[in-house]
């Protein structure tokens, strides 16, 4: 071999093992981060956690039962909010539409997506807020569900496309006509798809603090009915974690253990679900 | 698509109440009044987001002027409001993530794209995926109880004694401060570039790896010289899209870039950024002078993700096109 060969085989073994460094490094963050949670906040999980109020200052013990509440109620609203407009514009665009408006609805929406979320809770804020003169459940539930939205509407319209011409020719050929074939044919078969899409998009608002801290805002008690301010989950971790009490850090830690808990579980259900089932290709 | 046969059935002229009646039985034209409404409801909703950035920050943006830019005084005491420092701030905590996220990113995507097994590659990407879906809220408790400690006594020392010399090695230690907040961003926006990155080298047509290899190339040389600028264009479209990110992202930045309006030259230093500094004095802002230089924050914020985002589609867009236009497979 010539010296040549030699370096550039060496080059070879060295940069292609850098790029595997580079992805052992990347992947093994997400493990690190578990495990760092689990071991800070696996020890302050208790029953009580889930039950209680928060304490008051200086006082051990007490929970986080009304964010968790609040982060329900706020999770409920963005569904009741974005999933219809979700899902009936990506059935629009995977089945009717023309070749403009399907565009420019793809592309706001892929914008949209990409807008920070405390800008959104911005808009939140002066459309909700400031006219009720409150914020509320309601507020942060509106600037969730607009988060919902553009991630709903892309996976619904990929999945409805993934449904084969076989199936909607069967169909028309039983004497359907396009809505029929739509509702009955399509959606069904393209539906868990489109559930475990919706289920993505709310796991991702769910951890989401920034468009809440001026809509949802906090409360250290329970929130009644929907127009009085409510904790959630991933706010109180940022007021405990940068608040000055010991007490408040362990707290702030289990509450981002199951903070992260929840998403990463329904992230793994759903992704296994989605590789395992739901592929037409085989039949 | 499919096209439907039998929704031409009713002749164009005929109006008459019986197929009119038919029609609406069909339903299929209220279907599609129906999603259309939802999906123009998107486009409502993007556009009313502007319009209301715009009008409420208009007093702010009648006050200052383009002054608002270039000024650094924040008083919200006296309703003396200049965005330096915050602009400052979001940019050079952006440029420090990307510059360590972007070699991170890409070298891990090259490995996943070229070198892994697909078994391996999947479960990988799988892994990257969820690191992207790990919420901000989470990196910044991790950021405040173990990187801003770990920075103050071990990273930062040990920089200010090897690189000392450069401006941006400078001053105390703190913890918290530009360097930090970059270093956090850097490990949420890495799953963004790997998996863009990834797709966009997968796109690259199998042919041109292997008219290098047969040239005599190495892996290493086929990988480099010819897929990596192949999805060259692509890639940058990567990196526009986790900077957009990088730029908007607000908790776990808030939570350790020190919240001070200063511009300095040291990475050490603490500053603040847009996104912190909404989150931290939006709902105790008081007056509507100092809410609506806040929401003309917000406004910059937005257009600068939105320009951002908007390129960085369309570079992808044609790099995927491209080379899925070339390869038959």
């Amino acid at each position: 071999m010539t010296l040549r060969t030699i370096w550039r085989k060496s080059l070879n073994a060295a940069m292609l093992s850098l790029t595997g460094l580079c992805a052992l490094i990347t992947v093994s963050a997400l493990f690190f981060i578990l495990g760092y949670l689990v071991w800070n906040g696996g020890k302050d999980l208790s029953w009580n956690f889930f039950t209680h109020l928060p304490a008051p200052v200086g006082e051990l013990g007490g929970g986080m039962a009304n964010a968790i509440v609040g982060s329900m109620k706020l999770l409920l609203l963005a569904a009741l909010f974005g999933v219809p407009i979700g899902l009936l514009g990506g059935v629009y665009l995977a089945e009717f539409g023309g070749r403009t408006m399907p565009f420019l609805v793809r592309y706001t929406a892929d914008l949209l997506n990409g807008v920070p979320s405390i800008v959104i809770g911005i808009f939140a804020y002066t459309i909700v807020v400031i006219r009720t003169h409150h914020f509320s459940t309601l507020a942060g539930g509106f600037a969730l569900g607009i988060m919902v939205v553009p991630t709903v509407i892309r996976n619904t319209e990929s999945f409805l496309r993934g449904v084969p011409v076989s199936l909607r020719e069967g169909s028309f050929a039983l004497g359907a006509n396009r809505w029929k074939m739509i509702a009955t044919v399509v959606l069904p078969a393209a539906s868990p798809g489109i559930l475990t899409g919706i289920l993505l998009a709310l796991a991702r608002v769910a951890g989401e603090t920034a468009p809440l801290l001026f809509t949802a805002f906090g409360n250290r008690f329970w929130s009644p009915g929907w127009l009085q301010p409510t904790a959630s989950l991933p706010v109180m971790i940022y007021t405990y974690a940068t608040g000055p009490y010991e007490e408040w850090h362990q707290q702030a830690w289990a509450a981002g253990l199951v903070l992260l808990g929840l998403v990463l579980v329904t992230n793994i259900v759903v992704r296994a679900f989605l590789s395992r089932g739901n592929s037409f290709e085989r039949t | 698509m499919a096209t439907a046969p039998n929704t031409a059935a009713p002749a164009a002229f005929d109006w008459g109440p019986r197929a009119l009646l038919r029609r609406l039985r069909g339903g299929d034209q209220i279907a599609h009044l129906i999603t259309l409404v939802a999906a123009a409801t998107l486009l409502l909703i993007t556009a009313l987001l502007v319009y209301q950035l715009w009008i409420h920050s208009a007093e702010a943006r009648q006050k200052f002027g383009w002054g608002f830019f270039v000024t650094t005084k924040w008083d919200p005491v006296f309703g003396d409001f200049g965005a330096l420092p915050f602009i400052y701030g979001t940019l050079v905590t952006s440029a420090v993530a990307l510059l360590l996220a972007v070699p991170l990113g890409v070298g891990a995507a090259v490995f996943l794209a070229e070198l892994a097994p697909p078994k391996l590659s999947s479960a990988l990407t799988l892994v990257s995926d969820l690191l992207a879906a790990v919420p901000s809220v989470i990196y910044g408790l991790l950021g405040v109880f173990l990187l801003v400690p770990l920075m103050r006594r071990e990273i930062q020392p040990a920089l200010k004694k090897g690189l000392g010399f450069l401006p941006f090695f400078q001053g105390p230690a703190y913890g918290i401060g530009f360097l930090t907040a970059g270093v956090v961003l850097a490990v949420m926006i890495v799953p963004f570039v790997l998996s863009v990155s990834r797709e966009v080298l997968l796109a690259v047509p199998r042919d041109q790896r292997e008219a290098a290899l047969a040239l005599g190339a190495t892996k290493w040389e086929s990988t480099w010289r010819v897929v990596v600028p192949a999805a060259r264009t692509g890639i940058f479209g990567s990196i526009f899209l986790a900077l957009a990110r990088a730029l908007g992202e607000t908790m776990a930045v808030t939570m350790v870039i020190g919240n001070n309006p200063r511009i300095a030259a040291s990475l050490f230093s603490p500053g603040y950024s847009i996104a912190a500094v909404l989150a931290n004095e939006f709902s105790e802002a008081t007056g509507n002078l100092y809410l609506s230089a806040l929401i003309e924050l917000g406004l910059v914020l937005f257009l600068l993700t939105f320009v951002l985002n908007g390129l960085a589609r369309l570079l992808i867009l044609v790099t995927t096109s491209r080379a899925g236009g070339v390869s038959p497979a």
